[in-house]
Parts: C-alpha cells; sequence; structure tokens
C-alpha cells in the first residue's frame, strides 16, 4: 500500500487534490481511498486529506499516520503543524514554493531522504499562469507523479477532467503538464 | 459500473435508482453531499416523477416525509446529529405510523461540546423510535443497504434509517459498482402502500389510542421488528444473487469461529479492525471480529451463536451511554445471558477521534490477557482528565470545561491523527 498526505489550507483545493488521486489510481486499475481531515472548515485553516493506492480492496479506515509521500501545499504551514510527522524513511517530499528546500530550512530533510525524493515546484505560480488562480493542487499532483512515478501524468490528467468543467479541466491539465516536466527535470539533475 | 467517487454521490446515486416520488431535505454536515446530489439530479430533470420539497428544518423535512409517505409516495430524506434531534417527535411518529420512509443517517456526534465529526450518538439516541436501524461497514455497502432499505421498509411498512459514518464514508472517494437501472427494478417493485390518504377512498392515519389499545399498537410494532430479523438475512442473501456481492444481514462473523477473543463493533471501523485481527492472526492469536449490520431490530440469536464459544467479547462502541458505559454492550450481553465469558465494552473514537491500528492492537492485548477494565476509554488522555479535576477543585467558579481542556491543549491543527 502507497500512502500520501496532503497538508495545505482551507481554499486551496487540498480536499480536490486527494479525491483527483485517488480517482488516477482508479483509472488504472488500482484501489484507491481519498478522505479528508477537516481541522475547521475554514478559508486559510490548516487542512490535511489523505490518498492510500493499492492492488487489493483497502479496509483501513486511519488518518494516514506513516506516509509515503507529502504533498505540502502551502510552505507557511512549516512552522505551524507538524508536517513531517511519521514520514516513512526515503518517503517522496513535494513541496509548494519557488524556493530550495535549503531556502526554507529544510536542508536536515532532504539529506536524510535523498535529493531524488524530495522537490520543491512552483505549483501556486504555475496555477497562476495557467488557472489564473492561485489553486496549486493540479500543479502539484502533475509534481508528484513526476517524483514518485506511482501514478502516472495522463491518468492525473484525465482525473482532472474528470473533475472540472472542461475550460477549467484543460488549464489545470496545463499546469500539471508543466510541473510534471519541471520535476523530471530536477530529478535528472540530481541524478547526475 | 465501477467508479471511483464519494461516499454521498455513491448514496444519491443509489436513491436515484430507487425511484423515489419525494425527497425532503435540511441540510447539516455531513450528510449534506447526498440530498445536494439528489436535488441537482431532480433540477437537471433525470429523475422522473420526482419531486425535490425545500424545507425550513429538520422537523419540516421529516413531517414532509410523513405526509409524502402517508399519501402513497416512495419518499426519502437524510440528516445527521443535531438534525435527527429536532426531528425527534416525527421520527416516533413514522414509525408508529407504519410509514416506510427511508432516511440516511451522516452519523455524527450530539452537542455540546458542538463537534462536526463523526461518532454514533445520534442514530443511536433513536434506537427505540421504531425504525430499523442498518449500519453500513463501506461505501459499498451503503449504496446496496438503501436499495435493500427501501424493499424492507414497503414489505414491512416500517421505516429504516441507514447509517454511515460520517465523512469517514460520506466524504471519502472509495471504488464502488453501480448497478444497472434494470437490476434494481428487478430487485424492487414499485410501491404498493398498506394504507393511503386517497380523495376516492378517504381514512384517517393517526387516531389517537387509548389505554384500551395503546399496548396492542405498540406490541405490533415490536412483532414487525421481530418478522425483520428473518426478512433482512432473507433480502440479503436475494441482493447477493441477484448483485453478486454480499451486503447487508444482520451480522457479519470474521475469523471467528476458533476464536477465544471477539470484537463486535458497527460500522466503517471494522476495515480497521480486521487489519488488525488479520496481523494478529498472523502470530497465531486466535481472534476475530463480528460486524453489526442490523442494530434495530437487535439480533440477538444470531449474535449469541456467533460469541458464545468465545473467551471474551469487546464491543467497540462510538458512542457512550453517560452514567452506563456502552450502548451496543447492552444487548451483546443479553444475547449472552447465562453465557460465562469475560465482557468489556470500549468507547472509542468519540466526536471524530481517529481509531488508530496501534491503538487497537494494544487493547486487544490488554483484553486477551485480561487486564481491561469493564469499561475503557480508548486512548483518553489521563493527564488532561486528571488536571481538569485538579483545577476544578481550586476555585468554586472553575468555568466552562471544554474550553479550559482547549486552552490547555493549545493549537489543535499541530497534531496529525
Amino acid at each position: 500500500m502507497f500512502q500520501i498526505r496532503i497538508h495545505g489550507r482551507g481554499g486551496q483545493g487540498v480536499v480536490t487534490g486527494a479525491e483527483m488521486l485517488s480517482v488516477a489510481a482508479f483509472l488504472e486499475g488500482r484501489y484507491a481511498q481519498a478522505f479528508p481531515s477537516f481541522g475547521s472548515e475554514r478559508m486559510g485553516a490548516p487542512v490535511m486529506a489523505f490518498c492510500r493506492i493499492d492492488d487489493r480492496e483497502i479496509r483501513l479506515r486511519e488518518p494516514v499516520l506513516a506516509p509515503d509521500a507529502l504533498i505540502i501545499q502551502d510552505p507557511t504551514l512549516l512552522h505551524q503543524v507538524d508536517l513531517f510527522s511519521g514520514l516513512a524513511p526515503g518517503g517522496y517530499v513535494l513541496i509548494n514554493s519557488t524556493r530550495s528546500f535549503g531556502e526554507l530550512g529544510l536542508a536536515e530533510i532532504v539529506r536524510g531522504g535523498g535529493r531524488h525524493r524530495m522537490c520543491t515546484v512552483p505549483a501556486t505560480e504555475l496555477a497562476m499562469k495557467h488557472v489564473k488562480r492561485p489553486l496549486p493542487n493540479a500543479a502539484l499532483l502533475g509534481g508528484f507523479a513526476a517524483i514518485s512515478r506511482e501514478i502516472k501524468l495522463k491518468s492525473v490528467a484525465a482525473a482532472i477532467r474528470e473533475k472540472f468543467p472542461r475550460a477549467i479541466a484543460e488549464s489545470n491539465v496545463a499546469a500539471a503538464e508543466e510541473a510534471y516536466a519541471l520535476v523530471t527535470k530536477a530529478r535528472e539533475t540530481s541524478d547526475a | 459500473m465501477l467508479k471511483q467517487t464519494e461516499g454521498s454521490r455513491a448514496v444519491a446515486e443509489a436513491i436515484a435508482l430507487c425511484r423515489p416520488e419525494v425527497i425532503c431535505a435540511y441540510p447539516i454536515t455531513p450528510q449534506t453531499h447526498i440530498v445536494e446530489g439528489l436535488g441537482e439530479m431532480v433540477k437537471a430533470g433525470e429523475l422522473a416523477g420526482c419531486e425535490f420539497i425545500n424545507v425550513e428544518s429538520e422537523f419540516a423535512a421529516l413531517s414532509v416525509a410523513i405526509g409524502a409517505s402517508a399519501a402513497g409516495a416512495r419518499t426519502y430524506t437524510a440528516t445527521s446529529s443535531q438534525g435527527l434531534l429536532f426531528m425527534a417527535e416525527a421520527v416516533y411518529n413514522a414509525a408508529g405510523l407504519g410509514l416506510p420512509i427511508v432516511m440516511t443517517i451522516g452519523n455524527r456526534a450530539i452537542g455540546a461540546p458542538i463537534n462536526i465529526w463523526n461518532d454514533h450518538s445520534d442514530s443511536m439516541s433513536m434506537r427505540d423510535a421504531g425504525w430499523i436501524q442498518l449500519f453500513a461497514e463501506t461505501n459499498q455497502e451503503a449504496l446496496d443497504l438503501h436499495i435493500q432499505a427501501f424493499r424492507l421498509a414497503e414489505e414491512l411498512s416500517c421505516p429504516v434509517m441507514v447509517c454511515m459514518d460520517g465523512f469517514i464514508l460520506t466524504h471519502a472517494y472509495d471504488r464502488v459498482d453501480v448497478p444497472a437501472q434494470a437490476e434494481v427494478d428487478a430487485f424492487l417493485p414499485a410501491f404498493e402502500p398498506r394504507q393511503v390518504l386517497d380523495p376516492a377512498e378517504p381514512v384517517t392515519i393517526g387516531a389517537m389510542v387509548g389505554p384500551e389499545a395503546f399496548t396492542e399498537v405498540r406490541y405490533l410494532a415490536h412483532h414487525k421488528q421481530l418478522r425483520a430479523l428473518a426478512l433482512i438475512p432473507h433480502l440479503s442473501s436475494e441482493f447477493a444473487a441477484k448483485f453478486g456481492r454480499a451486503s447487508g444481514g444482520l451480522i457479519r462473523p470474521y475469523r471467528t469461529s476458533d476464536a477465544e477473543t471477539i470484537v463486535v463493533a458497527l460500522g466503517s471501523v471494522i476495515g480497521t479492525v480486521k487489519e488488525v485481527v488479520d496481523d494478529m492472526r498472523g502470530e497465531g492469536v486466535a481472534i476475530g471480529c463480528v460486524s453489526i449490520c442490523s442494530f434495530r431490530p437487535f439480533p440477538l440469536t444470531a449474535l449469541r451463536e456467533a460469541l458464545e464459544h468465545a473467551k471474551r467479547v469487546i464491543v467497540l462502541e462510538k458512542c457512550l451511554a453517560v452514567g452506563l458505559g456502552g450502548i451496543v454492550s447492552d444487548g451483546v450481553r443479553k444475547a449472552l445471558s447465562g453465557v460465562m465469558l469475560k465482557g468489556y465494552t470500549v468507547i472509542a473514537g468519540l466526536g471524530g477521534r481517529a481509531i488508530t491500528r496501534k491503538s487497537l492492537r494494544q487493547l486487544f492485548e490488554d483484553a486477551g490477557a485480561d487486564e481491561l477494565e469493564q469499561v475503557t476509554f480508548l486512548d483518553l488522555n489521563a493527564d488532561i482528565v486528571a488536571s481538569e479535576l485538579e483545577r476544578e477543585t481550586l476555585s468554586r467558579r472553575s468555568g466552562p470545561t471544554a474550553e479550559a481542556i482547549l486552552r490547555r491543549l493549545g493549537t489543535v491543527a499541530s497534531g496529525i491523527g
């Protein structure tokens, strides 16, 4: 079983992101479960959502306590929420930021986990460019597909198209594709 | 058709397949997405012959449902938590009048303190109102139970609640198999009411009944539920034959035949319990679990047969009977009357507290060593309780309890789970 935890703030599409990820996995013939953990139903409040992917029926209903991957939609949560709690050794971390892990004060985390498993991607900027709204979830799913290889980009795109009306879907798919390309390039650089 | 969708959406699609004629509801978290989905379908003209009625409160929602059902319409509503409490008088009336309304409960805690998260306090508070209560373990089962519920309700002329865990199921995206309309039509015939308000053939429904007949009317309500004990498994088998999957029934035992320790629970937590059972079985521990699907009628005989050979039974409850302990435990003990085994009540998951594998594992091990108290609160923070009790001794005007505990905890957004 592969477990993902997404952190963000109310209004950033955290829950929708986890749902789309589960749809993407389903489209690949896998079992998936996505569910939210509302701290409080307010714009801007810290929010978490979870996604599990497996090749058999998923019965477990506890929150994702030991994630294989973390997607952090809002870096301002770094000093507010225990984001890295339970992160599996060698787990993936994807942070929405224009800055590097070192600049975010997270150099220690990268040293523990290996560079090609950790990445930042400017998802809000990509969303502003393509979607014209600061909703980084789709771009981060594209980035997640690139960093983890747990899911294909085309499945992410199909899930986005299932969730949104056509025009909004296509702009989100464009954001996801650019994030995928950026993260793939960053991975190649770090592997070299 | 296989789909990856939200539990609430799956239920809305199941209700649509049941060809409802009146849907009325008032929004309350976490049930809202179900009736929102149905409202959209009615507005889009996808539900032929169905009227969606907006009402001003939960009391009105069920009152309208009562009127619609008495007029011969297949009627559906949904609610949660305080919403169910607000309709309490109508809940008893719907059952007392024998009207086959189906209502989803998106299970949620009851305040104060106000809390939007899951436990079973709401539907449990209406356990003696005369409704049948079925609990879903998964979103697939929630979908399937609604199809069975209309059949059950209409065959018996008795309202049915389908209870599904708020957020954990209602808001979870999962794989579900949505049946075709023809399949549902073959299982669920058109509603043929036993009683109907018809201007062409006038009757009154809802007479005042004095001491001369009240007991008999109530006895017959009880008798109806006892008949449901036979009908529920029958419908579950017929459903399995037609749809190719097991859903519903009275109870579902899992790895219990040679189990010394058996865990009894309702709803979605059974999935996590099964994971722990499998882990412990892998290490040679004789443990199993039983899921109660039909909470009303309460399956005394089926439970006795499933549990009586065990050495100990742990009843895991998402509801607290304040001043007593457990509600489900009471029924389980009655089922085991005269059987000598150890019985433990565990109150867990109140107000959405996560029930984790780790905590369950420790709990089951403690029970196996017979080191549990008769009533245990899973993951109770004893330090906070002790400090609050101490604080109350320091000053007469110690102030409100909930606020004092929140102040002590500090920011609640910083933890996971």
